[in-house]
């Protein structure tokens, strides 16, 4: 099992080393003299000089990204072009807020994702199946910011049950900071919930048809134990699957959703520094998620070979 | 020269492949577009996504002789008119213009803008995948390293680094999210081009003398097009997805254009005075992305691969 987690280590090697690349060429590619579109369109020509300097511009392409590589190995993301902050001290600061978010909309989207999927797949053909798989088709379908203005108009400005903006610190409170995440955890959850439902429901149906499950039952096993001992553990790999995937859409998907809701997240932070053109961030933007990414898949991977011994050997 | 065959009771089993020319012009056996297409119009679910997007397409190409009001026209003294206003179905946004008028005419955006996605991921990732799974070796290596670390980012975060190098603009985010999918794509076309690589027919295209560019175009392409098609509407509901978003944070559409994303965002900046605008483009955006997903299902189930349990 160790020997699998190294492996599984070893082969995000490759692909971090890549999206570096990517995002270090990235100043490259700006058309035009990066150095001129990032210092700002009313720049003096010392100004360029001097914002050229500070991306490193003015050395050689490998030099520049090996020290960008060799920094950032070193915790050194690099420092803002417009409030010389360091970038890791904006994304340490906005991590919390995104992760929160994460952390929120896929616990309650695996929840009731798996509920609504197993309980579709035990019942099929019947009306609590088409409801369910009525729902999960419609919640595919909602884009995660709209259903967060819905919430927001009904919830918070109609109701006020929820507050309508904003972010509490866990440290300020638990409760202060649940009501801050409920709502847009609920609309950026309801798409991955909608997609895990249906994962969850295929597999179901297609474990129920397994010779296993008909032993099962014919010796005797009461219906709740074929169910928790067999039907699931073997419908979670593609469960397992699907919430890895859509894990990095969600990251995508809470960028517009703080938006809705005001939270002062790491998609405010690349957001700013979209629009202003302050290329040091973005490209640490880029890396943070890349990693947190990886992270997760890492996880899955090894979430696999709980569920599955056969995948250990791959 | 035509080959006669002996009859036989297997003949009304025909070989796929090559069928004897005849000499009545009619054919009895639809030609295998003809008959996937059949297919696909033989389901009702399907059937109705496809003319809801055909009216799409209607609504979008009419804009201006069915718009009731000019989409830009503004009417301060008559803003914030709610749903089901005199004279204004959808009511009016902040400057008093026409919502139903300005909805009809962002269906244009709302459709142009994820072709331009799609388009640009089957430009680069259609050709890419082909040679990938044709050539296999080293290129297929590399070209497969750089798909994995692609697919790594979310797509909307590489499009958002995409926007950041070349600017906000609907064109520019449009080619960001078509070259966040397009690895995705590659992979599709890569893994059925591998499926059919080690056919017999391919063998025989090759031993016959057929160029690399030949062999691929005539028999590897038509064993990509289903599950391509497949992709594709998929693609075109992320992408209209990623659009509505984009344009929501500002990335896409600049104003006085507007898409159905850009109009959630001035319902958005506008929802203490009037929290109903937020519904018909959402309303648009939800039936449209629901046509497409379903559709996209219906295609995958009529190919035939991959056929979901129900």
């Amino acid at each position: 099992m160790l020997i699998f987690v190294l492996k599984r280590i070893l082969a995000a090697v490759p692909v971090l080393l890549i999206v570096t690349v990517l995002s270090f060429s990235m100043i490259h590619l700006i058309p035009g003299d990066a150095a001129v579109v990032a210092a700002g369109d009313n720049a003096s020509a010392d100004q360029v000089a001097a914002t050229r300097a500070q991306l490193g511009l003015d050395r050689n392409i490998v030099v520049q990204y090996l020290s960008w590589v060799g920094s950032l190995a070193t915790g050194d993301f690099g420092t803002s072009l417009l409030s010389s902050h360091r970038n890791i001290d904006a994304i340490l600061e906005a991590l919390p807020v995104t992760l929160s978010l994460a952390f929120v909309a896929l616990s309650w989207s695996l929840v009731v994702g798996v509920v609504a999927g197993v309980l579709a797949g035990l019942r099929r053909g019947t009306w609590i199946d088409r409801t369910l798989t009525g729902l999960t088709t419609l919640g595919i379908s909602m884009p995660s910011f709209w259903l967060g203005m819905i919430l927001v108009t009904l919830f918070s400005l109609q109701f006020r049950l929820f507050p309508a903006t904003g972010y509490s610190p866990l440290g300020e409170g638990v409760v202060s900071w649940f009501s801050h995440l409920a709502l847009p955890a609920f609309a950026l959850g309801t798409v991955t919930a909608a997609e895990i439902a249906r994962q969850a429901r295929a597999g179901v149906v297609d474990v129920l048809e397994r010779d296993y499950i008909r032993t099962a039952t014919a010796k005797g096993l009461p219906r709740w134990k074929v169910v928790m001992k067999h039907t699931t553990k073997n419908a979670a790999v593609p469960v397992v699957t699907v919430f890895g995937l859509q894990t990095a859409a969600l990251i995508g998907g809470a960028v517009i959703v703080e938006q809705v809701f005001g939270m002062p997240g790491l998609g405010s932070v690349a957001l700013k520094a979209i629009l202003e053109r302050d290329f040091p961030v973005i490209q640490a933007f880029v890396v943070v998620i890349t990693l947190f990414v990886l992270i997760v898949n890492l996880l899955v991977d090894v979430s696999y070979a709980y569920f599955n011994p056969k995948a250990r050997q791959a | 020269m035509t080959i006669r065959q002996v009859a036989s009771p297997l003949d009304t089993v025909r070989p796929r492949v090559a069928s004897p020319p005849r000499p009545t012009g009619r054919r009895t056996t639809p030609s295998p577009g003809r008959a996937f297409a059949r297919r696909v119009w033989s389901s009702r679910t399907n059937k109705v996504c496809l003319i809801f997007l055909g009216f799409l397409v209607v609504v979008a190409a009419a804009a201006p002789w069915i718009a009731p009001y000019d989409p830009a026209h503004q009417k301060l003294a008559s803003a914030f008119l709610p749903l089901f206003s005199d004279g204004h179905l959808l009511g009016t946004d902040q400057l008093g213009r026409d919502t139903l008028s300005r909805l009809i005419h962002a269906t244009q955006i709302s459709l142009v803008a994820p072709l331009i996605a799609v388009g640009f991921a089957v430009v680069t990732g259609l050709p890419l995948g082909l040679l990938a799974g044709y050539l296999g070796g080293r290129f297929d290596w590399i070209a497969g390293r750089v798909a994995d670390a692609l697919i790594a980012l979310p797509a909307l975060v590489l499009a958002l680094a995409i926007i950041a190098i070349f600017g906000p603009g609907l064109v520019n985010a449009m080619l960001a999210v078509g070259a966040a999918s397009a690895p995705r794509l590659f992979r599709v076309v890569r893994g059925s081009t591998i499926n059919v690589r080690e056919e017999t027919y391919i063998e025989a295209s090759k031993v016959v003398g057929c160029s690399t560019a030949r062999t691929v175009l005539t028999h590897v392409l038509p064993n990509v097009r289903s599950p391509l098609l497949v992709q594709v509407t998929l693609m075109m509901s992320l992408a209209l997805l990623a659009e509505a978003g984009l344009s929501f944070l500002g990335l896409g559409v600049q104003p006085p254009t507007a898409s159905w994303g850009s109009m959630l965002r001035s319902a958005f900046d506008n929802r203490f005075q009037s929290p109903w605008m937020v519904v018909p483009p959402g309303i648009a955006i939800v039936l449209t992305i629901l046509s497409l997903n379903m559709l996209g299902d219906g295609i995958r189930d009529a190919v035939g691969q991959e056929r979901r349990k129900s």
